[in-house]
């Protein structure tokens, strides 16, 4: 198998330097989401581009393969369990009766912990949207993996 | 209620109904190709056209595709040749006619005139979004009064993945052997 050794040592090193301050754009613009542009999506998207960078430079095991795909199944469906929960939070303890309601203080503009339960939300759903763009990428490389077999 | 919409609404029950009862996959597919651009233009004459923007592309793609898969399976079947006489297709012809121009008659007449803007919803979306304290409106208003939308898109990726974990493992096809 070629994915156990990963590429070449330039690819190595270039992977060292970006990915890490990949990562941390990703999570600043998740966590950002409610006062710049960007949002759950757009930050989960790019968390995954860091991981899947690491997986395809650094090369990796199948058996560490199927842990990293047994732990992204589960942080997908506890991060959309999060967001079920979340909604219903808001009916019983928005006052009246409405599905996702924003339950929480609005807060001052501009601050990072205002707007009520907005960047929770945010959070959760770039967990979410992590977890499962880097579930198919692991999926795709098991199911590889086990063919050549 | 419109006479429009009773019209179209008849056209999805014919459709359907002819869906059920039809001699081949061909025809029956046809027919429910009827249904779905029926559902077009209702939703047209109800005012709402990013949801028919999204109905024709959905229809055509879904229509396409499950032609070129009853083509490739019953192909021999198909190859009875079918003799249309000159008056059908006159028909046909002026049938569409007729109804192009009605409906671009009703959708031009329901839309504000060219340089007018419309601004009704807009401006109950910017108060609500500032109500609940975001800076970016944008995501104020998906995960705000929009949230159940919001759901509904991370549960689409939820679904997506779950197909393609389903499909791509091997131990449950390996015992079938």
């Amino acid at each position: 198998m070629s994915e156990q050794h990963g590429l070449t040592i330039i690819v190595k090193k270039v992977c060292q330097f970006i990915v890490p301050p990949l990562f941390l754009f990703g999570i600043y613009i998740t966590v950002y989401g409610h006062l710049s542009p960007g949002g759950g999506f757009t930050g989960g998207v790019i968390m995954a581009s860091a991981f899947i960078f690491q997986i395809l430079a650094e090369g990796s095991y199948l058996d560490k393969l199927r842990k990293d795909k047994k732990n992204l199944e589960l942080a997908e469906s506890a991060s959309i369990f999060g967001l079920l929960v979340l909604s219903v939070l808001g009916l019983i303890l928005g006052g009246a009766a409405i599905f996702f309601r924003n339950f929480l203080p609005a807060g001052k503009l501009g601050d990072i912990l205002s707007s009520g339960f907005i960047p929770i939300g945010n959070l959760i759903i770039g967990i979410e949207v992590c977890a499962s763009i880097t579930l198919i990428y692991v999926a795709l490389l098991i199911f590889k993996d086990e063919e050549t077999q | 209620m419109d006479i429009y919409l009773i019209t179209m609404l008849l056209l999805m029950i014919v459709g359907s109904l002819y869906t059920l009862h039809a001699k081949d996959l061909m025809s029956a597919i046809i027919s429910l190709g009827i249904v779905g651009f029926a559902v077009v233009i209702s939703f047209l004459l109800l005012s709402a056209p990013d949801l028919a923007i999204v109905q024709v592309v959905v229809e055509i793609i879904t229509l396409t595709i499950t032609i070129a898969v009853i083509t490739t399976v019953t192909y021999e079947l198909e190859k009875k040749k079918i003799r249309i006489s000159l008056a059908f297709y006159a028909a046909t012809i002026l049938m569409f006619a007729a109804v192009f121009y009605v409906i671009m008659m009703r959708l031009t007449n329901s839309l504000t005139p060219f340089g007018q803007h419309f601004l009704r919803m807009a401006d109950t979306y910017i108060k609500a979004a500032y109500e609940c304290g975001s800076a970016n409106l944008v995501t104020g208003i998906i995960l705000h009064f929009r949230a159940y939308d919001t759901l509904g898109e991370a549960t689409v990726l939820v679904t997506a993945v779950l197909g393609v974990v389903t499909i791509l493992r091997l131990h449950g096809k390996k015992k079938e052997n």
